[in-house]
């Protein structure tokens, strides 16, 4: 399978990249490791007419201690996510969910950015960056701005970015020894979530994402709510589809679904629970 | 890249390719320690790149969707699946295709390893293998059976010889 014929630019910069974007129009996408977007391409469900290479933005590619949280640039691999201390340390989450995500070759390639600008509410590091309150920095040619991770996720394979805009920072706040579990059930290992749970919690506060289990990665609030006024991990849990609108495919009905989500956030609960 | 490394051709020559209407851009890639300058278009995959503009057949196509791991190769020392790569991302890089883990005619101990413990039976998954199972070795020295198993997530074999190749891999690392 080949992808439809596209133009092709590098850009050297996060500037040069935008500049590239807003006079290339909508039509144009930019490639960071390639991992969810060349199988796009590659089955004609993306023909984009122009893509623009921020594969060597290199300044982009950094995991830093910013106060209370930890500063990721977009363009950082999963296994560099996978395997850093400082996010083994602080959000021990979304360093065990990195070590999910397809396999050690993949890992190699795919970046944390194109993962979440991508959107795939199958995908783990949306789902698990949502669940930890995650907030994205965005660039366009008039600056930075920060975009909360809820207001992140606007429809199926589709972010709230203008179309000038690129993602450049994932800023995670820091875990501070809270407990967390992330549950993954899929058929073969390196095969997407047919639902996946990230969950956090410390005392009464908790914070809970879905993984496949609607056209967005999903924020399951009345699972924390319920936590918060003070339920039993098993009540908290028949919860978990409150926010959820899961669809059925070959993997699974969206009963099976429905199911596995309240299962799965039990024992995400009872992991997390310390 | 300069806009003039650019240019629009329609035949690509080396390997009688015609491209319709599509244009090049002149790569050069270090493959098996040998710079390789090609043009090539932009679509063009990684391991169409190795197998038809320089000729290198060991890496195989299986999957062609990340799946299944034949066409593991490695850019700058890292496991690849080269069917979901583009050649121009490999331009100034360093590629290692399975053609280039021997020393002449003495193989690799990997290599060696499979051989002498059966670690393959069609062999048509086995370049992907060796080549991810070295990257396995190159992150974590020593492993244990359950990390090789773990590890090799991303390769596929359908003859479902994995004991033997799980077995070559602890072999070699405790070689």
């Amino acid at each position: 399978m080949i992808p439809a014929a596209f133009d092709y630019k590098r850009a050297s910069s996060a500037e040069e990249a935008i500049s590239l974007i807003a006079q290339a129009g909508d039509e144009a996408k930019f490639l960071a490791g390639g991992h969810s977007l060349l199988p796009l391409m590659k089955l004609r469900l993306a023909a984009p007419s122009m893509l623009i290479d921020i594969g060597r933005v290199t300044d982009l590619s950094y995991i830093r201690e910013a106060g209370d949280h930890i500063a990721i640039g977009a363009l950082t691999r999963h296994t560099e996510v996978e395997n850093s201390a400082v996010l083994q340390q602080h959000v021990p989450l979304l360093a065990h969910a990195a070590s999910h995500v397809g396999d050690p070759q993949v890992r190699h390639r795919g970046t944390i950015g194109g993962s979440i600008a991508h959107a795939d509410a199958a995908s783990d590091l949306p789902a698990t960056t949502l669940a930890l309150g995650a907030t994205y920095v965005v660039q366009g040619p008039n600056g930075r701005r920060s975009i909360a991770a809820p207001d992140f996720y606007a429809g199926f394979l589709e972010n709230s970015m203008n179309a000038d805009e690129m993602l450049v920072e994932i800023q995670v706040p820091k875990m501070n020894g809270a407990g967390w579990s992330f549950q993954k059930f899929n058929r073969r290992a390196q095969d997407w979530a047919i639902v996946g749970v990230a969950a956090w919690r410390r005392g009464s506060d908790s914070g809970v994402a879905l993984v496949n289990m609607g056209s967005t990665p999903i924020l399951a609030s009345s699972v924390a709510s319920a936590i918060k006024g003070g339920a039993s991990i098993a009540d908290a849990a028949q919860q978990a589809v409150a926010e959820a609108d899961p669809q059925g495919d070959l993997n699974a009905s969206v009963e099976y679904r429905t199911h596995l989500a309240k299962v799965l956030v039990r024992r995400a609960l009872e992991e997390s629970t310390k | 890249m300069r806009h003039d490394d650019i240019c629009h051709i329609r035949d690509l020559g080396p390997n009688g390719h015609i491209l319709s209407g599509g244009y090049a851009v002149k790569i050069t890639v270090n493959v098996n320690g040998t710079a390789q300058t090609s043009d090539v278009e932009p679509r063009q995959l990684l391991v169409h790149y190795v197998r038809e503009t320089l000729g290198l057949t060991g890496t195989n196509v299986g999957c062609d969707t990340s799946s299944c791991g034949a066409c593991t190769l490695h850019v700058n020392g890292q496991s690849v699946k080269s069917c979901t790569m583009l050649a121009v991302q490999a331009d100034g890089q360093n590629v290692t295709t399975i053609e280039g883990i021997a020393k002449g005619d003495e193989l690799h101990p990997m290599q060696k390893a499979f051989m002498e413990n059966h670690g393959l039976q069609c062999g048509y998954c086995t370049p992907g293998m060796v080549m991810a199972a070295i990257g396995i070795l190159d992150e974590n020295p020593k492993p244990t059976e359950d990390e090789v198993r773990v590890a090799l997530e991303g390769n596929l074999c359908r003859c479902t010889g994995y004991h033997n190749i799980v077995k070559s891999v602890l072999a070699c690392a405790n070689g």
